[in-house]
């Protein structure tokens, strides 16, 4: 067993691990820190030094084992090294949100009873002093910034430069101490907590032992085959249990350096500096640089603007194939080779990703135009699915089975059950010890047998394995025929269309699905310009024939997908109406964040819905509306109700039937 | 009043040394016009000095004596317990004092980091020769140099725009680029002229931290004018207050706050 084999070599805690590439690869490069216009090195060695450092000075203060250490500021090499120290005495880290506010620091610091804080700078100090007013649990207060620092009250707070000098100097005293508390960390000791973000209630604090770390960087780093090597960009929020997992986990195991930003503002810089060969983020990032991307090509010459668009239209047939190693001709590969050398390595470069060999995407469902621009330049971007319970992993793309639509295969050693409502259940070696204080919770997420419940509504395609998530599991539901119902899925399908803005799914518990369709103004206004169609309003343009025919396509086009996929074929698209009026936040319809509020909708427009499935060809409806500054009014309106093709289903039965 | 003599102790703790600058019974003509009438005062080491006053008090004109820029046709200034002869702008940075200007005075093509050099200039021996072709001390110098000036900025946050031309930027970043040029000359007495001038409510927050900070970092003794009281105020340990040239009113903030001229200078007077 993998676990055992861990064990046997005694690498059982991320301090034992720092301690073999310390000795091992002393010289190699860990950290780098962009500061003063100059990129930072310290090699393992020299980290190791750091943190033990660190460590002595936390015995200095009196750090006792089981104390929880929280640790607030941005991706910094300090910080990393504190969580580490902390480890080695025995204590538990505690990364926090350094953009949260005083209050909702407040819950989690008081709820995991942080006895010591390490703050990046004089911002998170105050916020920490203003929760000491009430808390009074804080011993001593930590900070990596020295400024505007000089007036406080040094009685409980210290720099940390001059904790790791009264460390050293004292090292005679504590080496031995913390030599026996290195040695007593054991594999299921807690290695870190971290709070999940808490969407719905209180965040939880998500208990990860040095098993759930260790298995699962190792798991995944053999699974991308991750070397000392690799060069990472560490930029996302140090509390988020990804963070945690590529810049602490995956780098001790592996070895591989670990790099940070100068600031926030400067990441894009950095990046390309860095170049790193192993890089994770959200779906916003790529989106907002390929957006750079475009725009900026604009503006290009001529020459430029035809060379690019012509090699693009090449790397977006071939492209794709090529980085899964399928079959291409020789033509094709030689001009993908040329486009190499004038188009694709230039972009790549300018990107920060000319040395890119393995990255991630993950949080929210990337757009596959966007999935697949990255995908056709050579870059080999691929999706996962993890949670914080998980440590991360849950599912992972392998290389050469990359799809826009699907999450990718189980990671190792994970297992993955779907149960008969449809929601993902999992179990693995990262599976999370508990959530702190809150053994309700935890019974209710994870059972006596280790699956733990995602929320999540998913299945998994029979031909290639694949994990497909469909939906958030609570929105699923049943059609009157007993096929599954999952509104998202056709949704999203239907928002990848430029001209569409918003698509409301109504079918649950029904026969067939009816939709309420938004179109968006500029993408439809623009088009309306440019083929000289007039219109005096929203309304009017939304009930325009032509308008209404191309959104009919659409939604015949999405049908066919919809019913090529064997369970959800129940939920092609019956009947839909566009509606006379953008849903907004200001009438209660969608969150402020832009989610749709679907029981808000059914109910307010009830009759539109009845029209929907009575067979009727046009409803009439009086809307109430909330203008900006509260007045309210109403807009009386005839819709016509479209019927859009559907692909006949003779089957659609459900895997869990 | 506050005694003349030695320092003092703000009321947030700071102390304050003895007289730094002093300016004694200046007036300044252009022509027939009377710019400044008589004024004394004195700056103290350490200390955030503001000269406020309503339009054409002749603060500018104030500044601009005591950067070297205009010279007084009577009075003289003192500046670190030697009177201090006619000299010319560049020899007055030589001392030490460095500017902002009312209206940005930065090198619009060049980028951040270049215009933040140019702070160093008085820290430059090698000559054009060295410096082109990379000879001699040129090397040693050009690092030592670029050391500072990525400490001034790391201090005011301006990493990500380091590289950026400056005719790219807004208006509330030049003006923090100019103040890290000012900085980089690593100057004993900082002048600004009017440095929240056109800057909404957020900007004009982080130029007063980074004045303080500034103040209470590096120990920099700063003099400013400027229009928005509330900062003055907020900012300043003393403030003298110009009206048509002359010198209405000089103490600290809550002195000044009561004093009637000023406050007849500045809300105009009831005729009755």
């Amino acid at each position: 067993m993998a676990q055992t084999q861990s064990g046997a070599q005694g690498l059982q805690s991320l301090p034992a691990l720092l301690h073999r590439n310390a000795t091992q690869f002393g010289n190699a490069p860990a950290y780098r820190e962009k500061e003063f216009g100059i990129w930072q090195c310290w090699s393992w060695s020299e980290a190791a030094a750091e943190i033990r450092a660190i460590a002595l000075g936390f015995l200095e203060l009196g750090v006792d084992k089981g104390d929880h250490i929280a640790v607030i500021g941005r991706n910094r090499p300090a910080h990393y090294w504190s969580m580490v120290a902390a480890q080695m005495v025995g204590a538990v880290p505690v990364p926090l949100y350094q953009d949260s506010v005083a209050e909702e620091m407040a819950y989690v610091l008081e709820h995991c009873g942080a006895k010591y804080v390490v703050c990046g700078d004089q911002e998170q100090v105050d916020k920490v002093i203003e929760i000491q007013e009430n808390l009074h649990q804080v011993k001593h207060i930590l900070y990596t910034d020295k400024r505007g620092m000089r007036k406080y009250d040094h009685s409980q707070m210290n720099a940390l430069a001059d904790i790791m000098a009264e460390g050293r100097a004292g090292h005679q005293r504590f080496d031995e101490e913390l030599d026996r508390r290195i040695a007593a960390i054991t594999y299921d000791d807690t290695c870190v907590m971290l709070y999940t973000s808490g969407t719905t209630g209180k965040p939880k604090g998500v208990v990860l032992s040095n098993r759930n770390v260790i298995e699962s960087a190792k798991n995944s780093a053999e699974f991308d085959k991750l070397t000392r090597d690799e060069d990472i960009l560490s930029y996302l929020p140090m509390a988020w249990v990804g963070d945690f997992i590529f810049s602490i986990g995956q780098a001790y195991w592996c070895g591989f350096c670990v790099n940070c930003p100068e600031s926030a503002d400067t990441m894009m810089t950095d990046l390309r500096e860095i170049g790193p060969t192993y890089f994770f983020a959200p779906p916003r990032v790529f989106e907002s640089q390929l957006t750079n991307v475009m725009i900026r090509m604009e503006d290009a010459g001529k020459l430029k603007q035809r060379m690019f668009h012509h090699f693009m239209a090449h790397a977006k047939r071939v492209g794709g194939r090529i980085l899964d190693g399928k079959p291409v001709g020789a033509w094709d590969r030689l001009k993908y080779a040329v486009g190499n050398i004038l188009v694709y390595g230039p972009l790549k470069d300018t990107l920060g990703y000319s040395r890119f060999r393995v990255g991630y995407t993950a949080g929210e469902a990337i757009g596959p135009e966007i999935f697949d621009f990255y995908r056709s330049l050579g870059i080999n971007l691929k999706q996962l699915y993890g949670q914080t319970e998980a440590t991360v992993f849950i599912t992972v793309q392998p290389d050469g089975e990359v799809r826009a639509d699907t999450v990718g295969v189980p990671a190792p050693d994970v297992e993955i059950r779907i149960d008969e409502n449809g929601e993902i259940f999992y179990r693995s070696p990262g599976v999370f010890v508990e959530y702190f204080k809150n053994p309700e919770s935890t019974a209710s997420t994870k059972d006596a047998e280790g699956w733990v419940a995602t929320g999540d509504a998913g299945f998994i395609e029979e031909d290639s394995g694949h994990l497909r998530i469909i939906d958030r599991a609570k929105d699923v539901g049943k059609m009157a025929d007993g096929s599954m119902f999952a509104p998202k899925y056709v949704e999203n399908k239907l928002k990848f269309y430029p001209d569409i803005l918003e698509v409301v799914l109504f079918g649950n518990g029904k026969d067939h699905c009816v939709a309420f369709i938004n179109i968006d103004l500029n993408a439809v206004g623009n088009w309306a310009e440019r083929n000289n169609i007039a219109y005096g309003s929203y309304q009017e343009l939304a009930g325009h024939p032509k308008v209404l025919e191309s959104i009919r396509s659409h939604v015949s086009e999405v049908n066919k997908s919809v019913a090529a996929d064997e369970m959800l074929s129940g939920c092609q698209v019956h009947r839909f109406v566009v509606l006379h009026k953008e849903l907004d936040a200001d009438d209660g319809e969608i969150t402020r964040t832009r989610k749709v509020r679907r029981k808000f909708v059914e109910d307010k427009y009830h009759d539109i819905i009845a029209a929907l499935y009575d067979g009727s060809d046009t409803v009439s409806t009086v809307t109430e509306v909330t203008y900006e500054d509260g007045r309210k009014g109403s807009i009386k309106a005839t819709l016509k109700i479209c019927d859009a093709e559907v692909v006949p289903t003779t089957q659609h039965k459900v895997a869990a039937e | 009043m506050l005694d003349a003599s030695e320092g003092y102790v703000t009321e947030d703790g700071r102390k304050i040394g003895g007289v730094v600058m002093e300016m004694k019974n200046i007036t300044l003509r252009f022509g027939g016009v009377v710019a400044i009438k008589d004024i004394s005062f004195d700056i103290r080491e350490g200390e955030i000095r503001a000269i406020i006053g309503p339009n054409g008090a002749g603060k500018s004109s104030m500044l601009n004596v005591i950067s070297g820029f205009y010279v007084p046709q009577e009075g003289e200034v003192w500046f670190r317990g030697a009177k201090r002869p006619q000299m010319r702008p560049y020899e007055v940075a030589r001392q030490g004092i460095a500017r902002t200007f009312q209206n940005i005075a930065l090198f619009e093509g060049m980028s951040v980091l270049d215009n933040v050099m140019t702070g160093r200039l008085n820290y430059m021996k090698t000559n054009l020769l060295q410096q082109a072709m990379w000879m001699g001390k040129a090397e040693a110098e050009e690092t030592a140099n670029r050391e500072v000036v990525e400490k001034v900025i790391d201090f005011l946050e301006i990493q990500h725009i380091r590289k950026t031309p400056v005719a790219r930027l807004p208006y509330g970043l030049k003006k923090r680029v100019e103040l890290a040029r000012a900085l980089a000359a690593e100057p004993k007495l900082l002048l600004l002229d009017e440095p929240m001038a056109g800057m909404n409510v957020e900007e004009k927050e982080d130029m007063s931290r980074f004045i303080l900070d500034v103040n209470d970092e590096f120990g920099t003794t700063i003099a400013l004018i400027e229009h928005d009281m509330g900062v003055v105020m907020d900012l300043s340990d003393r403030v003298v207050v110009m009206d048509y040239g002359k010198k209405i009113g000089d103490g600290t903030p809550d002195e000044v706050r009561n004093n009637q001229e000023v406050i007849d200078a500045y809300l105009g007077v009831a005729h009755d």
